[in-house]
């Protein structure tokens, strides 16, 4: 069982027990992001989360897809969501504008997050979310919970290899984003550094090469072909990873949630095979 | 000695072209060291870059020029009409189509042949309505809107398909498959490609003479012993072969089969046999200049190379309709 999983359950039924919420937090709760119906989830109670975004039932995207399956789906727009009769929407910073302008017009209070752009994030829009949704002693347990967790995963190693994150299109994230600090947390130098680029951006396959990483880490295939995809299995990026490619879990990596924690986790398993020695 | 003049010029444009090509890249490494690198026993990150990536994209686009230039001229020449051009009568929209169903439904996963044979399908489609429609005089009214036509739903559905696909990246692909592109491609869309496009060619070579004969009109080129039925299915084979498969491999790259042909008719005179080879390498020049181009304009976003030939074909496009004017009406 994974380091979280455990942990997420014992708190699960600590939260069943404890009760109460209180007594002027929302009833009706509806997400339509992926990532706060991960973190409502996470924090609400039973029946408090009426509906999740339709993301939240496809297994590659999210990682809580056994509880979310529960709760029905929503598309996201604005009349599915009044129809609801929500007393509270759980949205994204990059929330269609159109749709939350349309809710704020019909009175639907609104409360947006932003993504979490670092481990350090997590624990904060843990923390907005436990105080929208009335749940705050049970949130505070959480956060102590996922922080320690996360400090006992942190890398003493003294050997840094170079890894590079690398998706569709030739896409690469670099230290200044979560899955770059997730990379950076297990231990390894990220070359998109090296390349100049230190948020998100396009490294050209040429200059992955060039850069020759130890370790290439790339994301779960999504269902039939794209053009976008083929760059992961060109013969030259074949060549340079051989033996040290990756493919790591896509929904532990995309939302600043406690999941976080297992793709640190597996990161740090793909370090061993580095060897203290090399 | 005319021609043989054109024929070195042209190809040592390609040539320094082609060079060039191997030249340019977003890793940012010496002349000389590029060069030496193709010829290096040892590996090295240098060669990998230089044979996987470099190679196969000038290589790619000398073959997806030589297709685009050839199939013009051949249907320029066949139909009598300097209009005709495989992007803008909807051959190539076509077998993308083609190609995008393959991609889709995994037909191309089952079997690699199954994506140039499914564009080269959907590029039949189009030469043969394109053709009964137009008739053998080849009306540039008749020719114009049946190309928009079919353009615009082979386009549609294309977006369509690709829009039902459960893969989240395949929407924002439909602007590759409408521009086309070279980016990243591989040795194995080469030697995918290149069995049909050579099985193209030589049939589309192989038109020059009864090309000659049909500037004489139909009557007089049959009476020379040209069999018209079977120069029209040459025709369609030859132009759907080589521009599905280079389709299927780069996208639908337009306006090269116009320019092409239309800068070098006068250099050629009145000959569309020697149009034919002329138009092949010069097709294959303006590819590899526009694929060039379009890494050095913006070498970090995956500029589309149709974007390029639009600019520089549209306005010819426009010029040629001008000087139609009274055909047209």
């Amino acid at each position: 069982m994974s380091v979280y999983g455990l942990l997420s359950k014992i708190l699960m039924v600590a939260a069943l027990v404890s009760g109460a919420a209180f007594a002027d937090a929302p009833k009706r709760v509806v997400s339509i992001n992926l990532c706060t119906d991960q973190l409502a989830l996470l924090l609400a109670e039973p029946r408090q989360l009426i509906s999740v975004s339709r993301l939240s039932h496809d297994p590659i995207s999210s990682a809580m897809v056994d509880q979310a399956i529960a709760i029905p789906s929503n598309r996201g727009t604005a009349e599915d969501i009044y129809l609801l009769k929500p007393d509270l929407v759980l949205a994204g910073t990059f929330s269609s504008p159109a749709t939350l302008s349309m809710l704020d017009r019909l009175g639907v209070p609104v409360e947006q997050f932003a993504p979490a752009y670092s481990v350090a994030d997590i624990a904060a829009r843990m923390d907005q979310m436990g105080i929208a949704l009335g749940r705050q002693v049970e949130t505070q347990d959480q956060i102590d919970a996922f922080e320690t967790q996360l400090e006992s995963l942190r890398s003493q190693m003294q050997i840094n290899p170079r890894a590079a994150l690398y998706y569709a299109n030739g896409y690469t994230l670099g230290e200044k984003t979560l899955a770059g600090e997730i990379l950076a947390h297990a231990g390894f130098q990220n070359v998109a550094k090296e390349a100049g680029l230190t948020s998100g951006g396009t490294l050209p396959l040429e200059q992955l090469i060039m850069l020759q990483p130890d370790l290439v880490v790339t994301g779960t295939r999504y269902p039939a072909t794209s053009r976008s995809e083929e760059i992961l299995d060109h013969p030259a990026l074949d060549a340079i990873r051989r033996a040290n490619r990756k493919n790591l879990t896509d929904r532990d990596w995309i939302c600043g949630t406690p999941f976080v924690l297992n793709a640190i986790q597996d990161m740090r398993d793909a370090h061993q095979e580095f060897g203290p020695s090399k | 000695m005319r021609y043989l003049r054109l024929f070195i010029i042209l190809c040592t444009l390609t040539s320094v072209l082609f060079i060039a090509s191997l030249l340019v890249g977003p890793a940012n490494v010496g002349v000389f060291d590029s060069l030496a690198a193709l010829w290096s026993d040892d590996t090295n990150p240098l060669q990998l870059v230089m044979y996987e990536i470099r190679l196969p994209r000038a290589i790619l686009a000398v073959m997806a020029g030589v297709s685009l230039g050839l199939s013009g001229a051949a249907l320029q020449g066949y139909l009598r009409n300097p209009l005709a051009e495989p992007g803008l009568i909807g051959v190539s929209s076509s077998a993308a189509l083609g190609a995008v169903i393959a991609l889709q439904t995994g037909i191309a996963a089952q079997f690699a042949l199954g994506l140039p044979l499914a564009a080269l399908s959907g590029a039949v489609v189009a030469v043969v309505l394109i053709l009964f429609l137009a008739g053998p005089r080849g009306g540039s009214l008749t020719l114009i809107l049946a190309g928009i036509a079919i353009s615009a739903l082979a386009g549609a559905l294309t977006s369509l398909v690709l829009n039902l696909s459960p893969n989240p990246f395949a929407v924002s692909e439909i602007v590759f498959w409408m521009m086309g592109s070279l980016t990243d491609r591989s040795m194995i869309h080469v030697t995918l490609a290149l069995p049909f496009m050579i099985l193209g060619w030589v049939m589309l070579a192989g038109l020059g003479r009864s090309m000659d004969a049909l500037t004489l009109g139909e009557d007089a080129a049959e009476s020379m012993g040209i069999h018209l039925t079977r120069v029209r299915w040459q025709l369609i084979i030859g132009v759907a072969a080589s521009v599905g498969a280079m389709t299927a491999v780069a996208g639908a790259i337009g306006f090269v089969g116009l320019v092409v042909p239309h800068i070098l008719r006068r250099f050629v005179g009145s000959r569309p046999s020697h149009l034919l080879w002329a138009s092949a390498i010069g097709g294959a020049a303006t590819v590899l200049a526009a694929d060039i181009a379009v890494r050095l304009i913006l070498p970090d976003r995956d500029l589309k190379l149709g974007v390029v030939m639009a600019i520089i074909g549209a306005p010819l496009f426009l010029h040629l309709i001008y000087q139609n004017r009274r055909d047209v009406v």
